[in-house]
């Protein structure tokens, strides 16, 4: 446990000590704020028309703002996760191997299991620290509508983004530990990520295989969190998938020590 | 302290180590000599548990490297080729974070990285980023990092390079005041360094031990004849033939000859015998100028190449 600890602290002060993490941050933050801002206006111009539609038809047709908005932003920030989380696990082993210090790694009293739990709590940390701003915003619409939404709703968005973010992490992570090439890494993470994203493509078939292949989608448990409703099937899934990967970066760290041939 | 039985490393067809075998006692300096690509880094992989051996066995403080290697690598400091620092880290906290996984316990860490730091004259630099260090500083670090943790045995590979004539013999100082409360393995391809610094000497060429010994037996078993250095104001020829006269005298090459009609020649001897004296009686016996006459000893540089190079090279040269 304090061996993870001492790679969880070198991960996080490499990523805070050099640009990286200032980067992403600001990045996702600018992005997100952008379409916060655009979702918003839009749902209540929406909701507003809807009214209007509404007193001249004498049908009222009540728009749900805050759960519109929460959709669309909680859509979105999945979107930008398939597309930051590569750049951001790319290097986590390849750049190790590259520099030469995972020989110092590998040649300290620690297991490879300190190493992998180490660096993907850091790599997780790093993507919830990224996050935490959009909090705010959320928390002012909350905090404005009238009546307020319940708050298990956004809780529930959360833990729906911070599982799925966990879920990627641990496989860019996996896929970095495979090659010492970070732009390697990067791609075959991308392309992993769609892979297990579009999986649900056959939602609509009833075919054994296309129900197996939905319920593997990351994407489609997904939904049930913006939605606000955690379901057990969705959480098994996603604890499954990260302890999945996870294991196999600890046996593709371990086998690293063969590969070398 | 360190026994290595009939270790062999085979990369698919090529073997980089083969069947190599030795020893190394408590508070020892073993040097690992060879040309580059003989299996000495390979070997030091192995030792110090990075990765596994095709087959024998090697041994740490009675630990295997492989079956008991989180053992082994608690007891061992390490330097590799390229020293494994994060460039974006500072120096000191480089050291910190080294000292956490290699487990010093938190009350002792601060005084074991000012002890690394001093050790290797890098308490000026501890705020630096590594990424500004200079190479020679960077290689100090790396050392820092192989010590900070007090380990028994440290394996040093290649840890003079890229330092300056002034930081190499800082660092061979720092190298042989570790020796004693401290088992050391180094590799080197530099002679030199070796019969500074080690005790004993393992002369590896391509994956096998070539000698073990000590510096000293090496310079003067290996190598059995004596060479004396003659510069002479003679004629090339005549002297050549009057020095080839002398008892005991078995081979005579002239080094070079200059214009002003001095000839620099060396003449080997049998093994064991002493000609100096006999030169000199005859080339005053023939009347010429003597303006230089003192026995060379053979250089490790010598030895080693007479172990590593093998005959079809040695006829090449002599083309």
């Amino acid at each position: 446990m304090k061996n993870v600890w001492a790679m969880y602290r070198k991960e996080m002060g490499h990523y805070f000590v050099s640009p990286i993490a200032y980067v992403f941050i600001g990045l996702f933050l600018i992005l997100t704020a952008y379409f916060f801002d655009v979702f918003l206006t839009a749902v209540i111009q929406q909701s507003l028309s809807a009214e209007m539609e509404g007193l001249r038809y004498g049908m009222t047709q009540n728009i749900d703002v805050p759960s519109e908005v929460m959709r669309a932003f909680f859509g979105l920030l999945s979107t930008l996760v398939l597309f930051i989380t590569p750049i951001l696990t790319m290097g986590v082993y390849a750049e190790e191997r590259k520099r030469g210090t995972m020989e110092l790694l590998m040649t300290s009293p620690i297991t490879e299991t300190d190493i992998v739990l180490g660096k993907f709590f850091a790599s997780f940390s790093l993507f919830a620290l990224m996050l935490l701003p959009t909090f705010s915003y959320l928390a002012f619409m909350y905090v404005h509508s009238d009546p307020m939404p319940p708050w298990r709703v956004l809780v529930a968005g959360y833990a729906g983004i911070l599982l799925l973010g966990a879920c990627l992490t641990s496989l860019g992570t996996f896929i970095s530990s495979l090659t010492e090439n970070q732009i390697i890494a990067a791609v075959l993470t991308f392309a992993a990520f769609l892979l297990v994203w579009v999986l649900d493509i056959g939602r609509n078939s009833t075919s054994a295989v296309a129900t197996v292949l939905t319920y593997l989608s990351v994407i489609r448990h997904y939904e049930g969190f913006t939605q606000g409703i955690v379901d057990t099937s969705s959480l098994v899934y996603y604890i499954s998938f990260i302890v999945l990967f996870v294991f196999l970066t600890i046996r593709s760290v371990d086998s690293m020590r063969w590969r070398r041939a | 302290m360190i026994e290595v039985q009939d270790l062999t490393k085979a990369y698919g067809a090529v073997t980089a180590v083969d069947h190599v075998s030795f020893t190394v006692n408590k508070g020892e300096i073993l040097g690992f000599l060879g040309p580059n690509g003989a299996g000495k880094t390979t070997t030091m992989r192995i030792l110090t548990g990075f990765m596994p051996a095709t087959s024998g066995t090697a041994r740490i403080s009675g630990f295997d490297v492989f079956s008991d290697s989180l053992e082994v690598r608690r007891r061992i400091g390490y330097l590799p080729e390229a020293p494994p620092v994060y460039p974006d880290m500072s120096v000191e906290s480089y050291l910190e974070f080294v000292a956490r996984i290699k487990n010093v316990p938190a009350d002792k860490r601060a005084a074991r990285i000012t002890d690394a730091l001093e050790k290797t004259s890098t308490t000026d630099k501890r705020h630096e980023l590594i990424k500004r260090l200079s190479r020679g500083y960077k290689q100090r670090v790396g050392i820092a990092q192989a010590l900070v943790h007090d380990p028994d045995v440290i394996i040093l590979d290649e840890p003079t390079v890229g330092l300056d004539p002034k930081q190499i013999i800082e660092v061979r100082h720092l190298i042989k005041g570790l020796a004693g409360t401290h088992t050391i393995i180094l590799s080197t391809h530099i002679l030199p360094e070796v019969s500074m610094t080690c005790d004993r000497v393992v002369i590896i060429n391509r994956g096998k031990i070539a000698a073990v010994d000590t510096p000293q037996n090496l310079t003067t078993q290996l190598k059995s004849g004596q060479r004396v250095r003659i510069e002479v104001g003679a004629p090339e020829a005549a002297l050549r033939e009057a020095l080839g006269q002398v008892a005991g005298a078995k081979r005579v090459q002239v080094e070079s000859a200059h214009a002003d009609g001095h000839v620099a020649v060396n003449v080997e001897s049998e093994p064991g015998k002493d000609i100096r004296s006999q030169l000199a009686a005859k080339i005053i016996e023939k009347g010429w100028p003597l303006f230089e006459l003192r026995g060379v000893s053979v250089s490790l540089e010598d030895i080693f190449l007479e172990l590593t190079t093998d005959d079809t090279s040695h006829a090449q040269a002599a083309n």
